[in-house]
């Protein structure tokens, strides 16, 4: 005879597990993918991790960029510690690349060309303390195939100075609109660099100290970046011809590669929803969308 | 005459099968450590997600939080081990850790984005982990006739490691369903740690002879290490543990040094375990009928002949999938049969502290070494590290020899 006890146990094994499985099925079926507008309006991921435009649905991503009708959307896949870059146009898939660590940037080139990504890699490094970590920037050309698969393969010029220690990491690669000029950051050392970058002769160079996660504007004239004191980071605005450099008006620490709305205001991602701010540093900020993440406008 | 093998036969069933069969307790803390530890890597696995995407905490705190992780259960593991003796009651302990561990799963999505609830709930779930590790592996040497005691600690620690290697996929397999759905993962996680603790509570018996008990005094803990072999024991495993290079550092070396492609890295300690999993219960079964602390032994000369495969820097998938195999040797010949060892030196009064010492010796001695080889890595380059870190493994392995001859 079974005791009371068995019986017991077994019931209660059963019913737990019935109560995951109907939780489960009661969370899945999400909204069906429709097909996005690449030359429409803003783009984000909303808080469930989906691309949203509007009353449009897009594929699950967690970052999420587009231009001239080329969407680059990186995120996890069902794999630990994988990622895998997603390129698509209006006729379909063009491209996937997996990649190890967490999804982290993404950005497409002006012109449609180009994508790049960045991955993040915690324990990547020998002595991994607090606030370390460790990031691969990766670059696909579209039209010619061509796969920069780690930016740690180009030379590296810091100061006019070759540079080849071992610590380096790249991340938040942002385009210029001639498809061979990109601007980037790199960490080394105790420093982080604003550095240019030249696909064809595969070199780096660096251009002024300090500057993290660039963004170009539309007009190529200025890069938004956060810039950081201590351990938090501010939202700035450094005009590449000048060197004029000015914190745009939200003083909250924030993480995000920002972008570019148009050649006057500079969006981002802060506690869970995307901001806009004036990118001459007037005027303050303003809440674009709440619940979403990784802005990105079709142009 | 080691008590729990004249104890064994009054264990309701006779006594000749528990010399071929592995003791049911035995088997139901396997499954028990199989469903938990699904269930926690489940959480280990897509926290840097969740904390990242689904709060949107920053890379840099990431660092802080992921800090957490380690060395919080060392100091516990010993007070799991004491109270179960001082109790009596290694199962109502280990109990107490299992369900700790699971209600924090439900922790996670009501702490929101706050870091130090999320920090605190780590905490909480190491500390619970920290407090069950010594009764469970008392209760296995408790139920198990000492002749058996590797084969029963193999039989454990692979079904421990089976449910290491689900946890992910099944957290990633959830996330790609679902969507980004962390909730969905925590929940899952949660019913898991259910299960488990429904399972120790109702299938699995105490073993029999442990509820009498006379209760023992902090001192009689901190006496043991009075007894020699005990002794022993704990100071060579520390000696060994100093000179084992963290995993972490062992997985970096083999992709460098044999040239694989950095997208190989994660991948490589799933090597190391089903190396482990597969080889925990024979290994066990070897420990029984050579004696448990030569293969100790032997599992840090096989670790030795990892490191010089290293120092030699040979390249290609060969060198590699040899290293990764010697190192899930390594941890079948160690992580089971050391504790396979030690629980005869210690009276089953004191079986969970005795045990909890040593593994705390073992772990902490580790910690310390990963530390070290951080630092000399970091001075030479990593193959002469591991050269160096070889020829002291070396000395200790003569010298855990001597010792016991």
């Amino acid at each position: 005879m079974i005791a009371r006890r068995t019986w017991v146990g077994v019931g209660l094994v059963a019913a737990t597990l019935a109560g995951g499985v109907v939780f489960v099925g009661m969370r899945s079926g999400g909204a069906p993918s429709t097909a996005l507008d690449l030359r429409g309006g803003l783009l984000y991921v909303d808080g469930s991790g989906r691309v949203r435009q509007g009353d449009r649905v897009g594929p699950a991503c967690h970052r999420v960029d587009v231009a001239a009708g080329t969407l680059v959307c990186l995120r996890a896949t069902a794999l630990p510690d994988q990622a895998e870059v997603v390129v698509s146009d209006g006729s379909g898939e063009r491209l996937r690349v997996t990649e190890w660590g967490l999804p982290s940037r993404a950005r497409v080139s002006p012109t449609g060309r180009l994508v790049a990504w960045t991955v993040f890699r915690a324990g990547d490094s020998y002595l991994g303390g607090v606030g370390t970590f460790s990031t691969t920037a990766g670059i696909y050309d579209l039209a010619s195939g061509d796969h920069y698969g780690s930016l740690e393969d180009f030379s590296l010029v810091l100061e006019g100075q070759p540079h080849t220690a071992d610590d380096v990491n790249y991340w938040g690669v942002t385009f210029a609109r001639d498809d061979v000029t990109f601007y980037a950051t790199v960490r080394t050392g105790e420093s982080t660099w604003l550095v240019r970058g030249d696909l064809r002769t595969r070199t780096l160079e660096s251009v002024r100290r300090n500057v993290e996660c660039p963004s170009l504007s539309p007009d190529g004239t200025r890069i938004a970046y956060k810039f950081r004191t201590g351990d938090t980071w501010r939202l700035h605005v450094l005009d590449l011809a000048s060197g004029a450099d000015v914190p745009l008006a939200d003083p909250a620490h924030l993480d995000d590669q920002p972008q570019w709305l148009d050649d006057r205001t500079v969006a981002y991602g802060r506690d869970k929803a995307v901001w806009s701010v004036p990118a001459d540093g007037t005027g303050s900020p303003i809440l674009v969308q709440p619940d979403a993440s990784s802005p990105a406008v079709p142009r | 005459m080691y008590v729990s093998t004249t104890r064994s036969a009054d264990a309701g069933r006779p006594a000749g099968r528990s010399r071929h069969a592995v003791p049911a307790t035995v088997v139901g803390l396997g499954v028990v450590s199989l469903i938990t530890d699904m269930s926690a890597e489940m959480v280990t696995a897509v926290l840097p997600l969740y904390l990242v995407y689904g709060l949107g905490v920053g890379y840099l705190q990431l660092g802080a939080v992921d800090g957490l992780y380690t060395g919080a259960s060392a100091v516990l593991r010993l007070a799991g081990g004491y109270l179960a003796d001082r109790l009596g009651r290694p199962k109502a302990v280990a109990l107490a850790g299992y369900g700790l561990s699971a209600v924090t799963k439900l922790g996670f999505p009501l702490a929101g984005s706050s870091l130090p609830l999320i920090g605190g709930l780590i905490g909480v779930d190491r500390a619970g982990k920290g407090v069950r590790t010594a009764p469970r592996d008392a209760m296995i040497t408790l139920a198990t006739p000492s002749e058996g005691l590797g084969r029963a600690f193999g039989v454990h620690r692979a079904m421990d490691t089976a449910g290491a290697l689900l946890g992910p996929l099944l957290a990633f397999g959830l996330l790609t369903l679902l969507v980004g759905d962390y909730t969905a993962v925590f929940a899952v996680s949660f019913c898991l740690g259910v299960v488990a603790v429904v399972v120790l509570a109702v299938f699995v018996r105490q073993p029999a002879g442990t509820v009498a008990r006379t209760r023992v005094g902090l001192g009689a803990g901190l006496m043991l290490l009075r007894g020699r072999g005990l002794r022993r024991t704990f100071l060579v495993a520390a000696l060994l543990g100093l000179f084992t290079v963290g995993d972490m550092f062992l997985f970096v070396g083999v992709q460098q040094t044999a040239g694989l492609p950095s997208g190989a890295l994660p991948l490589l300690p799933l090597a190391t375990a089903l190396s482990f999993m597969a080889l925990a219960t024979p290994v066990g079964r070897l420990a029984d009928r050579l004696g448990r602390w030569r293969v100790f032994l032997l599992g840090h000369v096989v670790l030795l002949v990892a490191y010089v495969l290293l120092a030699l820097a040979l390249s290609g998938w060969v060198v590699a999938g040899l290293v990764l195999l010697a190192h899930g040797v390594f941890y079948a010949c160690t992580d089971g049969v050391l504790m396979a060892h030690a629980a005869p030196l210690v009276p089953e009064a004191l079986r969970a502290t005795g045990l909890a010492i040593v593994q705390t010796g073992q772990a902490v001695a580790r910690a310390c070494g990963a530390v070290v080889f951080g630092a000399v890595a970091a001075g030479l380059a990593l193959s002469p590290a591991f050269a160096v870190l070889a020829v002291a493994l070396l000395v200790a392995v003569l010298v855990g020899g001597a010792v016991r001859s």
